[in-house]
């Protein structure tokens, strides 16, 4: 199948929160493209703001101000326009694992039986076939991400939005399921935003990869990763891969740098720094 | 039941990219999960057997009038060949427990979606209910006497005062565990606010729901029973009150009538359990 592809364009967006002692600036003014049918990542520190962008994209709050553009006109109700894949994997324990991935048809008004005859297919296609009348609870950390992530798919949505998808999963599913996300994104072929913190899996999927810094969340580098496609796990032992990881490590580093998020406790205790 | 037990639907662990995070263990064949019941159910059951061959064994040895205590073959027997006013009595008193349940529930589902639903209602009614629990709901027996007659409506509306705040409070807490992450899901896939409550708080409540369920269930009988002690033409409580004043007085049938209360009781937490079960087929069974 292939998915519809849009584009995505933020402008300026920014966000602040009533905090105790005045208003908190959780992102100051980010710029951030994603063209038709790329693989965009946003790689950032914990508490950057980067899963706060991702609710204002996918509509569950507004930004202060800036402009979110979805095929260039601005969408005020972006509820529905994307689809989104929470931190955690969200299945709903009540459903078999073939009503989890239908559950977005069911709420469009699909039937069940529809819904369930669609997403037969994909659970087959992508390594599920046998478990599509599991409960949740019968899998593995990794298959509940993939169900979770097919559960996106199967939505039509030509904007996926994955926030941290593998952030829970040990190390070696984790680089097995971005070998897997990476062959089902080719064949699907949407616009993907993806929030991580792990570098190489920012650079073993991307085409871009922002790089955020905290405090107010902010863009401070955008690397083009041009690394041939498809990508195989041996890729990343390629020096050009490893390059581009250095190179995003030392953005990491220095954004946090700027934060003072690494430096060394001044003489009262506190830290120094930015 | 569930289709979990049966050997052709249980999940492996697949060959593909799922890792070593595995799937969780299959339940084990239903013989270890027989044998298992078994080692739960015998021991009390024996324990129970002892106390009650102590028991006619002292009132046998001692001579105890059976006015004041009489031996558990005694009971036995006089509420068996009794059972022909038993029977009567048990139906009053079940009608009356099952109506104030599905009344408690009634009451406690619209109580609780209102709750959760409107932070006006939650700021102010939900605390007036936990604060409800101070009254006395037996001492108000004879008053919902005086308003509804002697009829079945009192007994109900009684049973339903005892069972409404353990569902509701389970209610409210299990629809406030639904899942953020869930909710904020479906608001993506643009799920209108009946959606949310049908395909995510109600399920996420069931489970405390359930809980709530099984101990109102067991106030239930007492709760009816009290209401029939103060006024009503038929039931267990008027059974025993009936025996207890009989000349000369039945002990016998009125321990006879609180053995099958107690019975009845214990039959109808394991209905609840087994509506449970057949309600959330996707939880692993124990």
């Amino acid at each position: 199948m292939t998915l519809a592809r849009t584009h995505l364009e933020l402008v300026g967006v920014t966000k602040r929160f009533a905090g105790n002692d005045g208003d908190v600036e959780a992102l100051a003014g980010v710029d951030l493209v994603a063209a038709d049918g790329e693989f965009v990542s946003l790689i950032g520190p914990s508490g950057c703001g980067k899963s706060t962008l991702f609710t204002i994209v996918a509509g569950l709050e507004d930004a202060t101000s800036g402009r979110v553009l979805i095929d260039g006109t601005e969408m005020r109700d972006r509820l529905g326009a994307t689809a989104y894949m929470p931190q955690h994997d969200a299945l709903l324990e009540w459903r078999r694992v073939i009503d989890n991935v239908g559950l977005s048809l069911q709420l469009q008004g699909v039937g069940r039986r529809e819904a369930r005859r669609r997403a037969v297919p994909l659970l087959e296609r992508f390594g599920l076939g046998e478990f599509t009348r599991a409960w949740p609870w019968q899998l593995s950390g990794g298959m509940r991400q993939r169900v979770a992530f097919l559960r996106t798919v199967i939505a039509d949505r030509p904007l996926l939005l994955l926030d941290e998808p593998f952030g829970a999963l040990d190390g070696i599913t984790r680089a097995d399921l971005q070998q897997w996300l990476s062959q089902v994104w080719a064949e699907v072929g949407s616009t993907v935003l993806l929030v991580t913190h792990d570098i190489t899996e920012a650079v073993f999927l991307s085409d871009r990869i922002y790089v955020m810094g905290p405090r107010p969340g902010r863009i401070v580098s955008v690397l083009d990763v041009d690394l041939p496609r498809p990508r195989s796990a041996a890729l990343r032992e390629d020096a050009r891969f490893v390059a581009v990881e250095q190179r995003l490590r030392r953005d990491l580093h220095s954004a946090m740098l700027s934060w003072g998020e690494f430096s060394t406790p001044g003489p009262d205790g506190r830290q120094s720094g930015a | 039941m569930t289709s979990l037990a049966q050997p052709d639907r249980q999940v492996r662990a697949p060959d593909g990219p799922a890792g070593p995070g595995a799937a969780a263990a299959p339940p084990g064949p239903g013989a270890r999960r027989i044998r298992r019941r078994i080692r739960r159910t015998v021991p009390p059951i024996a324990l129970l057997a002892a106390l009650l061959v102590l028991w006619q064994v002292i009132v046998s040895a001692r001579h105890i009038s059976p006015l004041v205590l009489p031996g558990p073959t005694l009971i036995i027997r006089s509420t068996w060949d009794d059972r022909a006013n038993i029977w009567p009595a048990i139906g009053v008193t079940t009608e009356e427990v099952v109506l104030g349940m599905a009344l408690a529930i009634v009451v406690a589902v619209v109580t609780a979606v209102a709750i959760d639903s409107f932070r006006t209602v939650r700021g102010s009614l939900y605390p007036l209910i936990v604060a409800s629990q101070t009254v006395p709901i037996i001492a108000l027996a004879p008053l919902v006497l005086i308003w509804w007659g002697f009829g079945l409506t009192p007994k109900v509306v009684l049973v339903a005062l005892f069972s409404f705040f353990p569902i509701s409070v389970g209610l409210v807490q299990g629809l406030a565990s639904a899942d953020p992450d869930a909710t904020d899901l479906l608001r993506t896939m643009r799920a209108g606010r009946l959606q949310l409550l049908f395909r995510v708080r109600f399920p996420s409540a069931l489970p405390q729901f359930f809980t709530g369920l099984k101990i109102s269930v067991t106030y239930a009988y007492s709760a009816a029973i009290v209401a029939e002690f103060v006024g009503a033409p038929q039931g267990l409580g008027v059974y025993m009150t009936t025996a207890a004043h009989a000349a000369p007085y039945r002990t016998d049938l009125v321990l006879g009538a609180v053995v099958v209360i107690a019975i009845l009781t214990i039959a109808m937490f394991l209905l609840v359990g087994l509506i449970e079960r057949l309600a959330m087929p996707w939880r692993p069974r124990r």
